[in-house]
């Protein structure tokens, strides 16, 4: 039994990948679900209640898969230019904690500005700190060859310790009553709620444009062009003319903006400031998200969904039948796995000898 | 052309039997139904084109594939097939062509690998390297065991590839076009060297598409053509001409340059220009290379790869900026800038088409558009002009017969011919409006391809010459260099070494300039 | 001059050196797993997620009755089963092994507190189990301090060292990570040897996690590993690839981390005490900046191998 590759790359495979990994996965769980005692059935009906089984259901799944869907689009972009950007934790929380310091503390000057311009710069200023926090990693690999998976991990590490001393000190919000969580942001650049007493906001809105437009980014434009080569082969890029090094640089701009974006903007339409907590992961998630979408822009929008609806899921299930929360986090790791080895059939087909 | 010595042993029981061996890659079948012997003392010539099967067979036979049908004998008996373990076992040993060496590891480490058992906790290497010296002093190849690989040359690579074989006995060996990256002159050496081994009782199976070589070698030569064994016979009834119709399947013209009008101005000189090697690529630089391209004048250059070559092509083609010298393009500084040297009308062609020269995941009106894409009239405001593009793409498909399934398809699925084609053609085919260009740039062009698309490929650049681009050819092969070059350099150690009309060369002087001797000290 | 005098003493102290030691012996078993598979030509990714589960197969085993040996025996086998399947994944179907390796601490981490959730539903202390002894009967003074998985640790860098250059299995791993088509070419079999050091490097990795639960504490926490995995694939490139290095190299990561301790305690209300724990990530990032140009990679690492392939 071997694999031989395919002439051309099958498109119903490609397509089908992540649905086979989703199933595979639901295997998997369910398997672990006996272990722990519960009956599988209700297990599962209970998580897809929780899930998308009422309004306020699914107002919290989707409030959960905005943060998602930008990191899955950094993590989508990032990969496709074959930059592994596993430090999206940390730039999202850069991004939360810029945020908050330009909308909130507004840089520590006390002008007035109009409201619109303020939003703009916080979103601006956190877009900023994510990409400052990649650029360093991309640079180190391509001046240095430095591999960018284990400085971005690392990173993941330093900035949280950082935020955690801002929290403790200078960005402290002195009216919390001892709990390290930041100073708030204006209240008026908060984002709405998309639906009323649920904790949906437009956020989301912004997260579906956003995949939409790198959609478009990567299709038609010669940015697009320049990153879709550089990922696939370097080599031939350059020797075509593509700006390689600078095209990892704006790479590592837009996926490291992306990330610091999902942070302010769960900072501006869920918790109104930053603590230590404020991500379950999201990073981490986001790389998740991409592959399970194969790193298709449009495909993070569906992707995101799912992987919040587990998330999501599972917590209302936890809470009712005991299963630990922590099968959400094996159904993710096992769909990546799952999806890796998947998407493995679409470019290669199985002889039996 | 002296002929082999007739083979002692040849008489006797065949020491490997190949029977009926047939193998099949997706659409392709690479071997039809071959059967060959082969007899101790003799050396056996695998002759054909590129891409006729012959080293599918080989590594049929040495366990990388297994065959989807026939079978294998050594010396009367079975051989276990697809196990490299097995074929060692059975004496068989294999030179290949892209040598199997671990650069950062020593000559000792790389021939003594798999020769001692896995769970043995010691090695031998006292009685290891007293061993490979006295094999190199029975064959003549000298080596140093405690040399680290990346140190050495070609040729010295190309010995220690030998003594593997030798070391783990090897009673058949097999050469896998070993002559392509040698001198003449070393050519000549590996030739002594088999026929002492074929005296001590080896067999040979030797591999080659050069007709003259295998002449000069062989007591037999069979001939595979599109995979299966289209003739055999003892090489003292053969000559080329048989044997080409044999290869080809019909008479060849070998392509000759055709009278060539005279050269115009100079379109690129190159003055003293110095590069610096590479960290982890081998000692390969520039030192002070010296060349000028006229318009209308096709100049090829010879040399074994590895003597700056490559630097001189990428320093051309702009992926690599020059460490001193002077380069200039007309009457401008050149630009180590792809985009800026396109936009001046200089068409590449890179030396490995699947790895530099496209990019195998994105479709074939992608890669063929990937060098102009910056340009107005396929690009405006940062947004690609598809239909434009598109156009553009399948104009030069047309026109250069790349045939693959549709511009949208991807470029990985092309083949070798058809990948060259496509490269051919977006570099030689401007968008109209745009100049024809005025330099070219071609390294290795025609490597791994059939008599067909050789002859293609060759035909367009001399096209390009005619229309008055001044063309650069570097190339491995002596006998290319030879067809095509109104004017030839031979490159040796970083520098052109001798720069004259192609009548003013001979073969031999050729050769010595290419290993560093005899004419060193004139250059252009 | 009181303040030299102060540093003399303190750099001198046998403490400090027994908490170098300490420090560094999982980093040092980590970093020789992964040495052991990026030699091989495959990179790990999945040691965080690994040294997670062996942390806590480790300490369940020794909570449900085996002696502590039998719990570092368990650990290493938890580590093996992880490293059979990154192997599956990337040699045997040669996915990528960025991707891989992070499903794997993904997967390995997850399971891990899914399964501790499931034993222990309603504990909100760690239970704790009796951890190794320090080793009183040795006559060496820091090293009397150390538990006997220091001195295995300590042990096994001349024993892979000797592997790893003296033997032909070594000649074998070394061979499959620089040119693996040379080694299917003298017969060794790449696929079989990028596994087995796959699973050997991954079952250090878990006895590196185990010594977190078994000697330097008595528990299992979350976020115990807290990147000591990552640090590792850091120091590898760090030490060239190389066992004797790999101890240098863990040795001094290990004094600057218990440097800080002492540094911060001296230091009081200086700087923020994140500032001294984000120490060691900045430098393993420096260690890697450092080495970067002068790197003698093996040639094949991260690249994946098809037999056969046209």
């Amino acid at each position: 039994m071997r694999l031989e590759r395919r002439d051309e790359t099958s498109r119903l495979a490609l397509a089908l990948a992540p649905l086979l990994a989703v199933a595979f996965t639901l295997g998997v769980a369910s398997l672990l679900v006996r272990w722990a005692g519960a009956p599988v059935g209700r297990t599962w009906s209970l998580m897809f209640a929780g899930a998308f089984g009422s309004v306020f259901a699914l107002a919290e799944t989707l409030t959960r898969a905005t943060p998602l869907m930008l990191t899955g689009l950094a993590a989508a972009v990032a990969f496709r230019a074959r930059l592994y950007n596993i430090g999206a934790e940390g730039q999202l929380y850069a991004g939360a904690i810029a945020a908050v310091m330009v909308g909130g503390l507004h840089g520590g000057a006390s002008l007035t500005v109009p409201t619109a311009l303020l939003f703009a710069a916080t979103m601006a200023a956190a877009a900023l700190a994510g990409a400052l926090l990649l650029l360093g990693p991309a640079l180190l690999k391509s001046r240095l060859g430095v591999d960018e998976v284990v400085t971005t991990l690392l990173a993941n590490f330093i900035v949280l310790l950082a935020v955690s001393a801002l929290l403790d000190g200078p960005m402290k919000d002195p009216l919390a009553m001892g709990w390290p969580q930041s100073v708030a942001l204006d209240p008026e650049l908060e984002l709405g709620r998309l639906i009323e007493r649920t904790r949906l906001h437009t956020g989301l809105l912004a997260a579906i444009a956003a995949a939409v437009l790198l959609w478009a980014l990567l299709r038609f434009t010669v940015w697009g062009f320049d990153i879709r080569a550089t990922g696939a082969n370097s080599r031939a890029a350059a020797f075509a003319g593509v700006p390689v090094g600078w095209t990892v640089v704006r790479v590592a701009a837009l996926s490291g903006g992306l990330a610091g974006l999902a942070g302010a903007i769960e900072v501006a339409g869920r918790t109104g400031y930053v603590t230590l907590d404020m991500s379950p992961g999201y990073g981490y998630g986001g790389i998740v998200v991409a592959m399970l979408a194969g790193l298709h822009p449009l495909g993070v929008i569906a992707a995101s969904v799912f992987v919040a609806g587990v998330l999501v899921g599972a917590d209302s299930m936890s809470r009712a039948i005991g299963v630990p929360t922590y099968l959400a986090d094996v159904m993710v790791a096992v769909a990546l796995i799952a999806v890796l080895v998947a998407g493995l059939f679409a470019r290669w087909r199985l002889r039996w000898r | 052309m002296a002929r082999a010595e007739p083979a002692r042993g040849a008489a006797g029981p065949p020491v490997l039997e190949i029977v009926e061996i047939s193998k099949r890659f997706g659409a392709l079948q690479a071997n039809d139904r071959i059967s060959l012997t082969l007899h101790r003392g003799e050396v056996l010539a695998l002759l054909g084109e590129n891409g006729a099967g012959k080293s599918t067979l080989m590594s049929i036979l040495f366990g990388h594939y297994r065959a989807d049908a026939g079978h294998i004998r050594v010396a009367g008996r079975p051989l276990a097939p697809g196990d490299p373990r097995a074929a060692i076992a059975a004496g068989i040993g294999m030179v290949h062509q892209h040598f199997a060496l671990a650069d950062n590891l020593s000559v000792l480490d790389n021939v003594m690998l798999g020769s001692e058992p896995l769970w043995q906790p010691f090695t031998r290497r006292r009685a290891a390297r007293e061993r490979l010296r006295a094999l190199a002093g029975r064959f003549g190849l000298p080596v140093e065991p405690d040399a680290l690989v990346r140190e050495l040359s070609v040729g010295e690579r190309q010995r220690v590839e030998i003594l593997k074989a030798l070391y783990r006995d090897a009673r058949i060996l097999m050469l896998d076009e070993p002559t392509a990256v040698l001198t003449p002159q070393e050519s000549e050496a590996l030739f002594t060297v088999l026929a002492s081994m074929v005296a001590q009782g080896l067999a040979v199976i030797f591999i080659s598409h050069k007709l003259g070589e295998v002449l000069r070698v062989s007591h037999r030569i069979a001939v595979l053509r599109a995979g299966r064994l289209v003739a055999q016979a003892p090489a003292s009834e053969c000559d080329p001409a048989r044997l080409a119709r044999w290869m080809v399947g019909h008479e060849i013209d070998e392509r000759e340059a055709g009278p060539a009008g005279s050269p115009g101005e100079t379109v690129c000189a190159l003055r003293g220009v110095v590069t610096a090697p590479d960290a982890r690529a081998g000692r390969e630089r520039l030192r002070g290379l010296d060349l000028v391209l006229r318009a209308g004048e096709l100049v090829a250059v010879a040399g074994v790869s590895g003597n700056g070559q490559r630097h001189l092509a990428e320093l051309l083609c702009g992926v690599r900026a020059a460490d001193g010298g002077e380069l200039r393009l007309g009457d401008e500084p050149l630009r180590a800038d792809p985009a800026w040297l396109v936009s001046r009308g200089v068409a590449r062609v890179p030396e490995d088409r699947s790895a530099v020269g496209l990019v195998g995941e994105l479709p074939l009106w992608e890669n063929a558009l990937a060098e102009r894409l910056r340009t107005p009239e396929f690009a405006r405001g940062g947004w690609v002009r598809r239909a434009a593009a598109r156009e553009q793409a399948e104009r030069v498909l047309r026109a250069f017969d790349v045939r693959g399934a549709g511009a949208g398809s991807s470029a990985r699925a092309l083949s070798g011919g058809n990948m060259q084609k496509l490269i051919l053609g977006r570099a030689l085919m401007p968008p109209p409006g745009a100049p024809a260009p005025r330099l070219i740039v071609a390294h290795q062009p025609t490597w791994g391809l059939d008599v067909g698309a050789v002859d293609f490929v060759r035909g367009r650049l001399l096209q390009a010459r005619d229309q008055g681009a001044a063309v650069l050819l570097i190339s491995d092969d002596l006998d290319e260099v030879l067809a095509m070059g109104e004017r030839i350099a031979v490159m040796h150690d970083g520098r052109i070494v001798g720069d004259r009309s192609a009548r003013a060369w001979s073969r031999e002087a050729i050769g010595l300039a290419m290993a560093g001797g005899g004419d060193a000290a004139r250059a252009a | 001059m009181s303040e030299l005098l102060e540093l003399f003493e303190l750099l001198t102290s046998p403490a400090l050196w027994v908490a170098v030691l300490r420090i560094a012996t999982p980093l040092l078993l980590g970093t020789l797993g992964v040495l052991l598979c990026e030699r091989a030509g495959v990179l790990n990714l999945g040691i965080e997620g690994i040294m997670v589960a062996g942390a806590f197969v480790g300490w369940l085993a020794v909570w449900l009755g085996a002696p502590l040996w039998g719990g570092v025996a368990a650990a290493a086998l938890a580590g093996a089963v992880f490293g059979l399947l990154h192997a599956g994944l990337t040699v045997g179907l040669a996915l990528s092994q960025h991707v891989a390796g992070l499903g794997i601490t993904l997967l390995a981490t997850a399971l891990s507190h899914y399964a501790y959730r499931v034993s222990f539903p309603k504990v909100t202390t760690p239970p704790t189990i009796t951890p190794f002894a320090p080793m009183d009967w040795l006559p060496i003074p820091v090293l009397a301090a150390q538990t006997p998985l220091t001195l295995l640790a300590l042990l096994l860098v001349p024993v892979l060292a000797w592997v790893l250059n003296r033997t032909p299995a070594g000649l074998a791993l070394r061979m499959v990570g620089e040119n693996p088509q040379a080694a299917q070419a003298q017969g060794v079999g790449v696929i079989a040897t990028r596994t087995a050091a796959i699973v050997a490097g991954s079952a250090l990795m878990g006895v590196a996690g185990a010594f977190l639960t078994l000697a330097a504490f008595n528990a299992f926490f979350f976020n115990m590993v807290n990147g000591r995995g990552w640090i590792c694939v850091a120091l590898v490139v760090f030490a060239s690839w190389r066992p004797g290095k790999a101890l240098a190299g863990a040795v001094l990561f290990a004094f600057f981390d218990a440097l800080q301790l002492r540094l911060q305690q001296a230091d009081g209300g200086g700087l923020p005490h994140q500032f001294y724990l984000m120490l060691p990530y900045l430098l393993s990032i420096l260690a890697l900046v450092l080495v970067a140009r002068r790197a003698a990679y093996p040639q094949a690492l991260m690249q994946p191998w098809r037999k056969g392939e046209r």
